[in-house]
């Protein structure tokens, strides 16, 4: 039966049929729909871990187990498991483990354009790569078979591309694999440097082991065509090149590492004019000429993605490449939504002109006009660790009008670690986990927070301020963060204080409950002055109406948030009726 | 053959749901297809763009520039961000509704009515709806995106049984009757302006 999968779907169909039973991710763009599909497969125990190092290290029992495991992350957060990927490079796997990292060329929705490939390399661990679904879900299964025939981890690369492209995929039935026991090895298994110096010389064998394989696996194919114009790539690359040549010969390669590097010579043979394209960093054009290969560069760019349209640029010097007179249209920046828990803090924070260390999540979107209150965004968990260094550089001193700001999800993933650190430290900075219950971003997935876990039982929730009491800090407030006023007084007291102090926001995401969202609002023509306070909260559901000199509110998009109705000065905003116009 | 077909607009308007149905519609009336979108950040009220290939092979699934044979325009100035991708022959149905941006509505920026104007020009055959009136019409504003398949399904080669039972199979439950009816008002409104 043929079907249309993403390239996401896709994996997680593999995932079923390659009899995988236990899945751990941390949500990422472009990666996470990976996992989410798995809510739809009842024979795999699938959950959303609290970070990548933690998910890596769950899918590595359940191989220690005997049993085939997956963990699902974006190209960031595989620097998050970077420590157990390198030791379990060593260890080996017992049941088949693949590590699937989506890498996001162009940064769609990341805060870097690293090329994991690189992470291949440096882990000593095969990385094998699709250019459609089908490849997705085919290749995924021969990565299992893969990581048990060579007992190592083995990496799957996908790109923003291929996980939201819908292509033909055809389901096939589960296949059955061997059932495996626990394994009681400590040599393999105890990576203490007597053992470990022991593992290394195997890890060595097994990539020399791994070319070989490849040399003659049939997932890396050949097509001949032209004599005179050839080239190498792989992965979404691969389909730009038989759109633009089609009758250009391709050294398409499935494993992106380690190469096969005689078949790639034997086909340099063949061809005159062969071309490395690539996405991101010239990874394969270095282990090419590294190996003495006689290969063209093409003066293609290292930042951003690949296009059919840049590729015929770079080959054709496309002249008549037709030009978008309309490049200066008003844009259409992504925003916080309308009744967005966030906006009012941030009018707050604004309000006091506080310098705040960002972190990653919706909420980075305050760095936006008009709101303008994020100055850093690095990675997860980076807000409360910077301000805990401005802190402690500048002697307290500029803790005093200095925030943190980073969301429940994020806290829990890496900022819980830098605010025990905080604590432990004596700094005195403020801190506030916005709440709204839900890994919003992403696409709104359940963390440890919200009570539900991925498969959508019912668990544990983890409590904010029993916790911050936990840790012994004495200054803990919670509060709406739609109630400006509130918010204003308690961002004052906190940054003050000479200790450290945790503010948590308590109103939930409009898409994780939405009783939170109740009747529209409208200006009251004869009240408005048109003072126009309203729009610095840059409301997506009020604009600004020329003619008139007035601000409307456009009732479609107004979820009843009450946030205008807090800052306008002039009672000049009510409830909709149908009076209004 | 190949099609290819660009549907743009703003987040949240059912883009990716329509080019979903456009797609399954494709597949089972045994064409090739490859759709792509991009989601994430852009989720969050911004400019959405879907490409739909469907062909007998389709490799990328990104549309070159001057090949698209439809833009789909969910709203009334999106598809003036992606005029390099048409061509003489680009055929432009254009939803009149108007969203508008955040720099419009804090009063920075003018919405382009003229360019709008000027745009259209650019295209041999346009065929205009205000689909969410069209929605209303039938009974609910949401049916936006099956009112906009039904106008499109005008133009291409796919039986009305097929679309009809993608779209009960992929409606949200209850809702299929009405998203048949808005397709259906969609269909009739093109035909009658041919």
């Amino acid at each position: 039966m043929f079907t249309l999968l993403s390239g996401n779907e896709a994996f997680a169909r593999g995932a079923y049929e390659a009899n995988v039973k236990v899945v751990s991710s941390y949500p990422g763009t472009p990666s996470t729909e990976i996992t989410e599909n798995l809510k739809n497969y009842p024979t795999i125990y699938a959950e959303w871990a609290v970070n990548e190092k933690v998910a890596l290290e769950v899918a590595a029992g359940a191989s220690l187990a005997g049993k085939r495991a997956m963990t699902c992350m974006k190209h960031v957060g595989l620097n998050v498991a970077a420590d157990p990927l390198m030791t379990l490079s060593y260890t080996g796997v017992n049941g088949g483990l693949v590590i699937i990292v989506c890498d996001d060329p162009g940064m769609h929705s990341s805060q870097n354009e690293q090329d994991s490939r690189n992470f291949a390399r440096f882990s000593k661990l095969p990385m094998i790569e699709p250019s459609d679904s089908m490849e997705a879900k085919e290749y995924l299964i021969q990565a299992y078979e893969l990581s048990e025939k060579f007992e190592c981890p083995v990496f799957i690369r996908s790109t923003t591309r291929l996980s939201h492209s819908k292509s033909t995929v055809e389901l096939k039935e589960k296949i059955i694999t061997e059932e495996k026991n626990i394994e009681i090895n400590p040599d393999k298994w105890v990576m203490v440097p007597a053992n470990a110096k022991k593992r290394h010389i195997i890890v060595e064998e097994r990539l020399k082991q791994l070319q070989i394989f490849f040399e003659s696996a049939e997932i890396n194919k050949i097509e001949l065509n032209s004599k005179n114009m050839g080239f190498i790539c792989s992965g979404i690359i691969y389909q730009y090149i038989k759109e633009v040549f089609p009758d250009a010969s391709i050294f398409k390669l499935a494993s992106v590492y380690p190469l096969p590097i005689k078949r790639i010579k034997e086909f340099l043979t063949k061809v005159k004019n062969t071309y490395v394209l690539e996405e991101l960093d010239p990874f394969l054009e270095r282990e090419l000429r590294a190996e003495g290969l006689t290969i063209i560069s093409t003066k293609r760019p290292i930042c951003g993605e690949l296009s059919p349209d840049i590729i015929k640029n770079i080959f054709l010097k496309n002249k008549n490449a037709i030009k978008n007179p309309y490049k200066n249209l008003p844009a259409r920046p992504p925003n916080l939504c309308a009744g967005c828990a966030h906006r009012g803090i941030f009018y707050a924070i604004n309000k006091l002109k506080l310098f705040v260390t960002g972190d990653i999540g919706c909420y980075t979107l305050g760095y936006l006009s008009p709101l303008n209150s994020i100055h850093s965004c690095v990675c997860m968990g980076a807000s409360i660790s910077m301000s805990h260094g401005i802190d402690k550089a500048t002697g307290g001193y500029s803790s005093k009008n200095t925030v943190a700001v980073i969301g429940d999800s994020t806290f829990l993933h890496t900022g819980i670690n830098g605010l025990i650190n905080a604590v432990y430290n004596k700094g005195c900075s403020t801190i506030i986990i916005l709440d709204n219950r839900t890994t919003a971003m992403t696409g709104h997935q359940d963390n440890p927070a919200t009570g539900i876990t991925l498969k959508g039982d019912p668990t544990y929730k983890l409590n904010f301020v029993e916790l911050a009491k936990a840790l012994g800090i004495k200054n803990v407030a919670t509060i709406d963060p739609t109630d400006v006023e509130k918010c204003i007084t308690i961002l004052k007291e906190e940054t003050n204080k000479d200790e450290l102090s945790l503010i948590i926001t308590t109103r939930a995401c409009l898409y994780a409950d939405r009783s939170v969202i109740s009747n529209p609002y409208s200006i009251l023509w004869d009240k408005c002055t048109g003072c126009k306070v309203c729009l610095k909260l840059g409301c997506p559901a009020i604009s600004f109406n020329v003619e008139k000199n007035r601000p409307s509110i456009d009732m479609t998009l107004c979820t009843g948030c009450t946030l205008c109705v807090k800052v306008c000065k002039f009672s000049a905003i009510s409830e909709y009726t149908t009076n209004d116009d | 053959m190949m099609t290819n077909l660009l549907m743009v607009g703003v987040g949240g308007q059912g883009i990716i749901w329509a080019s979903d149905i456009l797609s399954e519609v494709a597949l089972q009336s045994n064409y090739d297809v490859k759709k792509n979108e991009i989601h994430g950040m852009s989720q969050r009220g911004g400019a959405v763009v879907s490409h739909i290939r469907i062909g007998n092979k389709v490799h990328a699934p990104i549309i070159s520039e001057g090949t698209a044979d439809f833009i789909i325009s969910f709203e009334k100035m999106e598809f003036l961000r992606y005029i390099e991708y048409i061509n003489n022959n680009t055929i432009l149905l254009l939803n009149t509704q108007v969203i508008y941006p955040l720099s419009v509505t804090s009063g920075e920026a003018a919405y382009p009515n003229d360019l709008i104007e000027k745009g259209i020009k650019k295209f041999t055959k346009v065929y205009q709806l205000n689909a969410l009136k069209l929605a209303i019409s039938v009974g609910n504003p949401r049916v936006i995106s099956s009112v906009i398949l039904g106008a499109l399904s005008v133009f291409l080669p796919f039986s009305f049984s097929v679309w009809e039972n993608t779209i009960i199979n992929r409606a949200p439950k209850n809702t299929s009757s009405i998203n048949i009816k808005g397709f259906n008002k969609g269909t009739e409104v093109i035909k009658s302006s041919l």
